[in-house]
């Protein structure tokens, strides 16, 4: 009896203590739904990178909680609804798949902000931000068509989703730029992180006659692929000179800080609004690495073309550009529009490769 | 080197993993334990291989702890199955997802550090030889010990008294004890040698393969090895073709990917598994050789009784 | 030192139910070493894990959401086991379940009404049905092995779902990206009680499939053959029990609960196809299958339990920062102690020293 009576005691003291654990209301309360692990090497430790950050940024103000491997769908209903209900003033929500759970769990807390990476549709309290990786692909695109001695490039892609084809295109526009008669090989590994997968693309691709390699998959496998058989390599998401010092020659590197400093501040001063952002090289939403194991007209020339991007005098996506099935798409000077990058399902000429229809 | 030996050579590296594991499983089975937990282990052999190697500076010492982690994750298993005769299959489930979880945990300090690599065989003369020099004389450590357990393996299985007692075992452990048979000693030898080979797998992948630490970066191996011990038969040297075959796949359609063929990539990546059910029900015609190499007391769990 | 079991005449009726709470405790008190070394506070990851999940009504609706597919399969895979089937490919046989439920509104838009939605579920348990047969059909026919053909077409499933999505099915209104069109209410399965959750219908059938199921296993003469033939192959041919037959009911079943599993998470809670439909619930059926041990009431319990942990693991990397890692090593460990004293139900245990016999463990 005496046991019972002090387990129902400790039963209530944890109750009460749970209770009154309630979070300051000074304290901003950021919040992160990953689709991988923040140790991925890739898409999500630039997240979560971009998240520590802001915090670092903010100091006290802020407080943070993340969750990650959250599986795309609906089950990641429970998940954000269990963070809005955790008082967290504005929820990240870093992958395409979230976007509809996150609408829906955003209709019910009208209150709390909710920012969708990747996707496009937004309302009162959802906000979607994506950015423009194409810019960068178009560099390395350039700098592999001046490297390349046997003008043949690699390319390890995860899905055919309009995020990658769009990365495919660039790259081999950028090339052209340089090399009219640039190809390109591309894989499907049909993942997001596979080392062994990855490892076994390169290998393929080297072994097919490619002298350097790009990825828009997680892992530093090929890059290590890559550095053990002398061909270069482009670095995804974050710098992977670590696993390459002298493979590397850039990498797109995902600066997702800037943008999550600004809303939070925007959340601290009451001025956040819902918008449809596409930010860019310009915006600091994105980076290159340094340019290395390249000539130095090479590393000159990089610099020119994303400097140019950044001042806006230079689209990646100018015209004459024609399509794979030989149509025209844009005209001399024209730039293609937003809507049509965004859901971009066809490949430009010099793609050996088909995507389903 | 030649494309032909560079191809042969990527396929050996994808294969030895999935070979390695499936021998071990192999003689498992054969005992008449059904380990599903072939991926928790692996994982646990890849985050011991890679952090022993990684801390040590030696690549040796990662094999050593690769095999070590592997055999003491096979010992809970073991335990559970054995001595408390729990559910073989809930808990070889059971095992892998603790496996992947602990291996998680335990991998973290290791994670984007740099690999050490286990260093391939290079032979003065040998090594060169045109097409089967690499292959044969110039590759890892544990490419060479995969081939050795095939040899070893039907070996012991088929040419010594232990081996029939342990296939004896597996078809009916209830006659093997009647005869004064150790069943248990039997099984928790051959499951703790299980769990050596997949922690031996593991440890390829991160020494060899990739050599770096990623959550998760068994992918789904520990299955495809549990499926190839079936494809197999229960036969050692059937393992070896099977790893081989679907690695051979696996790196063929990305071969063709890269060639442009116009098919649709989800179709190639699913030929590996296509192709492994359809060479089965091919060579599988002759069913008395299978039911023999059938261990029939496949999952059933073992009390001795007075 | 060794330990000895000694079977029990009858299963204990009284471990049956004390067993997993014993095995839970144990957990418990592993789990919170566990956190005390990840430095988390472990009653309140312990609190977040278990009560906080049932604490609030939302997330019981969350959790029956879980659950549900959890129980469909679990319980069609209790029939597959009993009769020695070892069908792994139930994930893939939700797939193409799904798949075959989504058909009618993906490519039937205009076709609405009452009569969709059980057409769908029809679709969707044919759809599961078939794809369960290939198995079968190579295991009577070719004596190829279940365990590999229904593990690989597991996989063959995926890349039949992606493509399929990615190309023909793909919503012509959703900017290219892999997903089809959304269904329209006639499509969806109704929720059961909007104001308080999400939670839809699909779990009454859960429960209700299961409890057919057990009808089926512990009433019927099919039942009585499923077990005969699982237990004794030589005395259900005495018997004159086909069990070829079987093998097809079994698989077949499993595939038809399995479809529908799909059919609900797709028409249900996400109300349409994506590349994925399911985080691997037809591999986390089997334990459920096991943990209740082959009986489909057993079944309910443990996709409950099981789904719990799930969101649970949820709640205690959100409330306390605990690492996913962590949530499934604690899952892992439940199963294994909840597994480890399963063994007091069939079996005594004793500890034995040398030559003097301690008998330590339940009457």
């Amino acid at each position: 009896m005496k046991k019972l009576m002090i387990g129902l005691a400790g039963v209530a003291a944890l109750t009460l203590s749970m209770a009154t654990g309630a979070v300051a209301d000074d304290k901003t309360k950021v919040c992160f739904v990953h689709v991988g692990p923040i140790t991925d090497g890739g898409w999500t430790q630039a997240h979560h990178q971009g998240m520590e950050q802001m915090a670092d940024h903010f100091g006290d103000k802020v407080e943070t909680a993340y969750i990650e491997n959250v599986a795309e769908g609906p089950q990641a209903g429970a998940v954000i609804e269990r963070l809005a209900r955790q008082k967290c003033n504005v929820i990240f929500t870093t992958s395409f798949g979230f976007m509809d759970p996150t609408l829906e769990v955003a209709a019910k807390f009208p209150d709390v902000k909710f920012e969708h990476a990747t996707g496009y549709k937004t309302s009162e309290n959802v906000t979607s931000y994506n950015s423009r990786f194409y810019e960068g692909r178009y560099i390395l695109g350039q700098i592999a068509a001046k490297t390349s001695t046997t003008g043949v490039a690699g390319y390890i892609a995860s899905f055919p989703i309009p995020e990658v084809v769009q990365g495919i295109n660039a790259f081999v526009l950028g090339a052209q730029t340089i090399n009219p008669d640039f190809k390109l090989k591309v894989v499907w590994v049909n993942t997001w992180h596979d080392a062994g997968k990855e490892a076994d693309a390169a290998k393929v691709l080297i072994d097919q006659g490619v002298d350097i390699l790009t990825q828009h998959t997680d892992s530093t496998a090929p890059i290590q692929v890559a550095a053990e058989r002398g061909v270069k390599a482009f670095g995804q998401a974050l710098d992977m000179i670590e696993a390459g010092p002298e493979t590397q020659l850039t990498a797109i590197i995902d600066t997702w800080g800037a943008y999550y400093i600004k809303r939070v501040q925007a959340v601290m001063d009451g001025t956040w609004e819902t918008q449809s952002t596409w930010d860019g090289l310009k915006d600091g939403i994105l980076d290159m690495a340094p340019y290395t194991n390249v000539p130095d007209d090479v590393k000159a020339m990089a610099e020119a073309t994303q400097a140019a991007i950044i001042s806006g005098e230079l689209h990646p996506f100018t015209g004459p550009i024609t399509k794979q099935d030989g149509s025209a798409w844009l005209a001399d000077g024209e730039v293609s529009d937003d809507g049509t990058l965004l859901g971009m399902n066809f490949y430009v000429q010099g793609v050996d490769d088909q995507l389903p229809q | 080197m030649g494309l032909t030996e560079a191809i042969l050579l990527t396929i050996a590296t994808a294969a030895t993993p999935l070979l390695l594991a499936a021998i071990g499983e192999l003689v498992v089975e054969r005992s008449g334990v059904l380990n599903l937990g072939v991926e928790g282990m692996m994982i646990m052999g890849a985050v011991g291989g890679f952090g022993a190697a990684a801390l040590t500076g030696n690549p040796w010492i990662g094999v050593i702890a690769a095999v070590a982690f592997g055999a003491l994750t096979s010992l809970a298993f073991a335990f559970l199955t054995l001595s408390l005769a729990a559910n073989q299959v809930a808990t070889g489930l059971a095992l892998t997802i603790l496996g992947l979880g602990l291996s998680g945990l335990l991998g973290e300090p290791f994670i984007g550090k740099a690999g050490v690599k286990l260093p391939s065989l290079d032979l003065p003369f040998l090594t060169d030889i045109p097409l089967i020099g690499p292959l044969i004389f110039g590759q890892d450590p544990i490419f060479y010990v995969s081939i050795a357990l095939i040899f070893g393996v039907t070996w012991f299985l088929f040419r010594t008294r232990h081996g029939l007692t342990l296939r004896s075992i597996g078809d009916n452990h209830v006659s093997a004890h009647a005869l004064g048979i150790p069943v248990l000693r039997y099984r928790y030898l051959a499951v703790m040698f299980g769990g050596a080979c997949a922690g031996l797998a593991g440890g390829h992948l991160s020494l060899v393969y990739t050599p770096q630490w990623v959550e998760n970066m068994s992918a789904g191996r520990g299955w495809i090895a549990l499926a190839l011990v079936v494809f197999a038969s229960w036969r050692p040297a059937r393992v070896l073709a099977g790893a081989y075959l679907f690695g051979a796949v696996s790196i063929g359609q990305l071969h063709a990917q890269a060639l442009g063929v116009a098919i649709p990539s989800q179709f190639l990546t699913a030929l590996p598994y296509l192709a492994t059910i359809i060479v089965l029900v091919l060579i599988s015609q002759n069913i008395r050789m299978t039911l023999i190499n059938t261990p029939a007391m496949l999952g059933r769990a073992f009390v001795p009784d007075r | 030192m060794k330990l000895e079991l000694s079977k029990r005449s009858a299963p204990s009726i009284v471990m049956t139910y004390l067993s997993p709470l014993i095995g839970l405790s144990l957990a418990l008190v592993a789990g919170a070493i566990m956190f005390m070394f990840l430095g988390k506070p472990p009653l309140q990851a312990l609190y977040a894990y278990f009560i906080e999940p049932i604490s609030e009504l939302w997330s019981v609706h969350e959790l029956l959401i879980k659950a549900a597919p959890l129980i469909l399969m679990g319980a069609g895979l209790c029939v597959c086991y009993q009769s020695n089937n070892w069908n792994i490919g139930a994930e893939g046989q939700m797939i193409i379940g799904g798949m075959a439920g989504s058909a009618l509104p993906v490519m039937f838009p205009e076709f609405s009404g009452p009569l969709v939605l059980p057409l769908m579920i029809v679709f969707g348990m044919l759809g599961g049905m078939l794809y369960a047969a290939i198995p079968a059909l190579l295991k009577t026919r070719f004596k190829t092995n279940e365990i590999l053909t229904s593990l690989m077409l597991v996989y063959v499933a995926q890349m039949i779902l992606d493509w399929t999505v990615r190309g023909p099915w793909r919503n012509p209104e959703g900017l290219n990206f892999p997903e089809t069109r959304r269904f329209d209410a006639f499509a969806r399965i109704p929720e059961m009680l909007p104001a308080d959750g999400r939670a839809n219908f699909g779990f009454i059938i859960a429960i209700v499939v299961a409890i057919l199921i057990w009808v089926l296993m512990s009433k019927t003469l099919k039942g009585f053959q499923v077990k005969v033939i699982g237990a004794s192959p030589r005395a259900a041919k005495f018997a004159g029990f086909d069990a070829k037959h079987m093998v097809f009911f079994a698989f077949m079943l499993a595939g038809a609960t399995a479809g529908l599993a799909g059919t609900i998470e797709v028409a249900g809670a996400t109300g349409q196809l994506l590349p994925t439909i399911s985080p691997g619930y037809g591999f986390t059926a089997i334990i459920v299958a096991f943990l209740g041990r082959l009986n489909p009431i057993g079944a309910i319990v443990a996709g409950l339990v099981l789904a719990l942990t799930f969101l649970g693991g949820e709640a205690a990397q959100i409330t306390i920062g605990v690492s996913d890692k962590a949530a499934r090593v604690f899952q892992g460990l439940i199963l294994f102690f909840v597994l480890a004293c399963d063994t007091l139900i069939l079996y005594r245990v004793r500890l034995i020293f040398g030559d003097k016999t301690a008998a330590k463990g339940a009457a």
